[in-house]
């Protein structure tokens, strides 16, 4: 790893020089899609209501009103708490996945994933359905299930597969010939898991951590179904732009939001400094063998987390079947026949087929070169930073925000891209840009896993940087290329926030659709349109599975021995 | 076979992404595509269109539609370079937002003369023409109530009594437009002073504020809370689809909001504009306002939709919209901080 700085203090070589401009390229296109979109609005913080410059006069008047303090206060309580639940449990559900032997293990790793296919929309309606005032389990919960709690629920729910998915690229990699050394040592299995696993997935378990916090703190969808009067950050932005129009507070509690985004950066950073690549080029996978005590201890954890999956899923099925819940519980499919509820009808999930089919092709392209180029650009140390904070900013800012400085910035009358607004591309760019942290940071973690000696020794042999990238990289990091793939295309069938300000009159959106229906009162549609989404995002995201399984499996056959 | 289809499918997918990114726009030149910005209701899109363009063949109308508040806001997003044609059915509030801000071309549609003079801006020519009007009702589910043996209300005092704790949901007017209207109407009926006094024993009895106007009616309509305050023609299409509710005109009268039609400043479609504004006022196009709502701007029109509470009309309060735009900011701070500021709703 250190042997590169030295080296460059000396000279440059050509592929120093193509790396750097690649940054330099990859931070304009950030900047383009992240940070002066952004900009557009943050800056109307410090703009009265008619334009006009006004200094921190808006900060002020936000901060001299108790009830942000209380919003505050209740973001980072409920993040806090969603964090300290999510994290520990989708670490096991991980290692379960990749640690031990489990039976059906495709299965359960399917099921891990659902609640991502879902729109926010959909443990909503679930846990209503399940313990709201006329649901069916409402003697379980102490009280009501608006507020404090239900957001927990509906958020640990939602978070579960962002952080398992994290957890499974740390855990996934890992050396044999470690576990083998400290087997022939003769050390504790307790003592392994601290010296050897835990060290190994630091990186994720802190990444993990980060995103499951900024998600809680920046969702507005669970909120707004289920959160009572139990006020959040997210909810006074949609407040002060959708409620009062008011797009210069607005942009004070967007910048507020920005306040964990820092933090994560910050964090990553010190991360980073210690992380040490995993997958040295003699590196042996580890593959686990069976051992009962464990594998049953792990199979029982699965299936109870996975059964907590289903039974949300399974009630909003049953939602979408029901004909006017609660008084009339008889079944029908007529939920299902969206041109009944919205205009657009089933043309408006075409539309949401295509913007995710896009923004997997397009994104997972800009994802891993981006961060590729980010990780293997020896020195630079400055730009590459930026890098990273663009990176992460997207995690930490409401869709709220995004959207309307996506109007902003692709709108002006002086925008050269201005002819991209109201296109399918737009939608694409801002899914693209909206999902950029997760799908980097999946990129950055694969990566860093493997060592730099390939790279020292292609430059060696003269082989240029982009073959090694093409012949090596590539393949080896396959399966996390994929799962960015994957996991842009189902947030792409379920993203809302951002999107609502941008989709054009043939461009609606399937989840849009979804919360207009909502809205409508037409519950058991709404539901519906749920339903169909997770079971398209479920299908290509088993076709996946499948293509690991059979297809890519051979080019991951190099780790076995 | 397998692999080649797969491919070729994504292939064509690809194409398909490129071919409405790239090149979806001005094919058909003939018809004047007019970019219509909306808050109706879905059920409403399809008939309101078709309607409009078979009187105007050479016309086509492309929808825009969200809740109030994102249309609201994303008009004024796009204000430097608008997108938007004409607006057909948004809050009058918005509008008058939208006119402040120099967004508006007025125009005296054809027809205008023969509405009632509230559902007007007053202006010559004229910034906005009304559409309809709607009330911010009680919805108060009977099921419920007779579980839990609880008596009727007739009016808004009623609400404040001991038996509806924790049982009613209204929106909050930070959030919703259909809360501010029913905020103002309280203070327009009442009095500021009553109003705020009545909303403090109020908040005792609510249960939640939430974030739109559709919301209390619905959650009303469905049980999970015994009435809402909120949008009477949802309250009376749940009403239509079997929910046991009933539509309350409290005997104080209620707070009450118009949908509205403007035309764009800067439009490149003017003409065509006209022409929509011009429908939007004829009798024709009240009479199918009238399908839907109880209260529409052409009085000729008699119509009553299923389930409208009768004596909505003449229970409407006087609301100043012009004292309701002025005093936005300073009631919503005062809400906010009066019954806002806690999580939970206890007293003040």
């Amino acid at each position: 790893m250190s042997l590169a700085v030295p080296a460059l203090r000396i000279n440059l070589s050509r592929d120093d020089l193509i790396m750097r401009a690649g940054v330099v390229a990859f931070v304009g296109v950030l900047l383009l899609i992240v940070g002066l979109p952004l900009w557009a609005l943050l800056a109307k913080g410090f703009e009265d209501r008619n334009g006009n410059y006004v200094g921190v006069a808006n900060y002020i008047s936000y901060f001299s009103t108790p009830a942000l303090f209380n919003s505050a206060l209740n973001s980072f309580h409920v993040a806090a708490v969603c964090t300290a639940i999510v994290v520990p449990l989708s670490f096991l559900y991980a290692y379960a996945l990749t640690r031990a032997v489990l039976p059906g293990r495709w299965l359960f790793q399917g099921i891990s994933l659902i609640p991502i296919f879902a729109p926010s929309l959909l443990p909503g309606l679930a846990l209503v359905y399940l313990f709201g005032n006329q649901g069916f389990f409402k003697g379980l919960m102490g009280g009501s299930i608006y507020g404090f709690d239900g957001i927990v629920i509906a958020q640990v729910f939602y978070c579960f597969p962002h952080a398992t998915m994290i957890m499974v690229t740390a855990l996934a990699t890992a050396d044999a010939r470690l576990y083998e050394a400290a087997d022939a040592l003769g050390a504790s299995k307790i003592r392994v898991f601290f010296t050897v696993t835990l060290p190994g997935a630091k990186y994720g378990l802190i990444s993990a951590a980060l995103v499951v916090f900024t998600l809680v703190i920046t969702d507005f969808g669970i909120a707004k179904v289920i959160g009572g009067n139990f006020n959040v950050l997210a909810t006074d932005v949609y407040k002060q732009v959708i409620g009062q129009q008011n797009f210069s507070m607005g942009a004070v509690v967007g910048m507020v939001l920005l306040a964990p985004a820092a933090l994560a950066f910050i964090v990553d950073r010190l991360v980073q400094r210690k992380q040490v690549a995993l997958l040295t080029a003699r590196a042996v996978p580890l593959i686990p063998k069976p051992k009962f005590g464990r594998d049953l201890f792990f199979t029982l954890f699965c299936t109870l987390v996975s059964a907590g999956i289903l039974a949300i899923l399974g009630m909003a099925i049953w939602g979408s079947l029901i004909k006017y819940w609660p008084y009339n519980l008889s079944l029908t499919l007529a939920n299902y026949d969206f041109a009944n509820f919205d205009a657009n009808g089933w043309e408006s999930y075409f539309n949401s087929l295509r913007m995710a089919l896009g923004a997997a092709i397009a994104g997972t392209a800009l994802m891993f070169v981006g961060a590729w180029l980010n990780e293997k650009t020896r020195g630079f140390g400055a730009v590459r930073s930026i890098v990273q904070l663009l990176a992460f900013l997207p995690m930490a800012v409401p869709g709220i925000v995004l959207g309307l400085g996506y109007i902003f910035f692709f709108n002006a009358p002086n925008n050269p891209l201005n002819f991209l607004y109201a296109t399918m591309a737009i939608l694409v760019i801002n899914t693209v840009a909206h999902f950029y942290t997760v799908g980097h940071l999946t990129a950055t973690t694969a990566l860093k896993q493997i060592d730099p000696e390939f790279e020292s020794v292609s430059a060696s042999l003269k082989v240029p940087i982009w073959k090694t990238f093409f012949r090596v990289t590539v393949p080896i990091c396959l399966p996390a290329v994929l799962d960015i793939a994957i996991y842009l295309f189902v947030n792409a069938m379920t993203t809302v926030s951002s999107v609502i300000f941008l989709y054009a009159p043939d461009t609606k959106l399937a989840s849009v659709a979804a919360v207009n229906i909502e809205e409508a009162g037409t519950t058991a549609a709404a539901a519906a349109l749920c339903v169909v989404i997770v079971i398209t995002s479920a299908a290509v995201k088993a076709l996946h599975l499948l293509a690991d399984r059979f297809l890519f499996a051979r080019l991951q056959a190099w780790r076995k021995r | 076979m397998g692999k080649t289809s797969i491919l070729r499918r994504v292939v064509l997918a690809g194409a398909t992404v490129l071919a409405a990114t790239g090149f979806g726009g001005n094919a058909w030149a003939q018809k004047t595509k007019l970019t219509v910005y909306t808050a109706i209701e879905n059920e409403q899109l399809e008939p309101f269109k078709k309607a409009f363009e078979a009187d105007n063949p050479t016309i086509e109308i492309a929808w825009v539609r969200d809740s109030t508040g994102v249309v609201t806001a994303k008009l004024i997003a796009e204000k430097d370079n608008p997108r938007a044609d004409v607006i057909w059915g948004l809050a009058a509030s918005s509008i008058g937002l939208f006119a402040s801000l120099g967004m508006i071309e007025p125009y005296t549609p054809a027809g205008a003369a023969a509405l009632k003079p509230m559902f007007k801006s007053g202006k010559t020519p004229e910034t906005w023409v009304g559409m309809d009007a709607y009330l911010a009702v009680l919805c108060f589910n009977t099921a419920e109530a007779a579980k839990g043996k609880k008596a009727k209300p007739t009016s808004w005092a009623d609400l404040t009594k001991p038996e509806y704790k924790d049982s009613i949901v209204m929106p909050n007017p930070a959030s919703s437009g259909t809360g501010y209207l029913t905020v103002a109407g309280w203070l327009t009926i009442m009095g500021e002073d009553a109003g705020w006094k009545f909303m403090d024993a109020l908040h005792q009895n609510v249960a939640q504020y939430l974030h739109s106007g559709s919301a209390p009616c619905v959650q009303a309509a469905k049980g999970e809370r015994l009435m809402g305050i909120g949008f009477d023609m949802r309250g009376a299409t749940e009403k239509t689809k079997g929910a046991p509710i009933d539509l309350i005109v409290p005997k104080e009268g209620l707070g009450w909001e118009m949908e509205v039609t403007a035309i764009m400043k800067g439009t490149k479609n003017l003409a065509a504009a006209k022409k929509l504004a011009d429908y939007s006022s004829s009798l024709k196009a009240n009479e199918m306002y009238g399908k839907y709502y109880a209260i529409v701007a052409n009085p000729a029109v008699k119509s009553m939709p299923a389930n409208y509470p009768p004596d909505g009309e003449k229970m409407m309060a006087k609301m100043d919209v012009e004292w309701m735009a002025k005093n936005r900011d300073r009631i919503l701070a005062e809400w906010t901080k009066r019954y806002d500021g806690k999580s939970a709703p206890k007293a003040k």
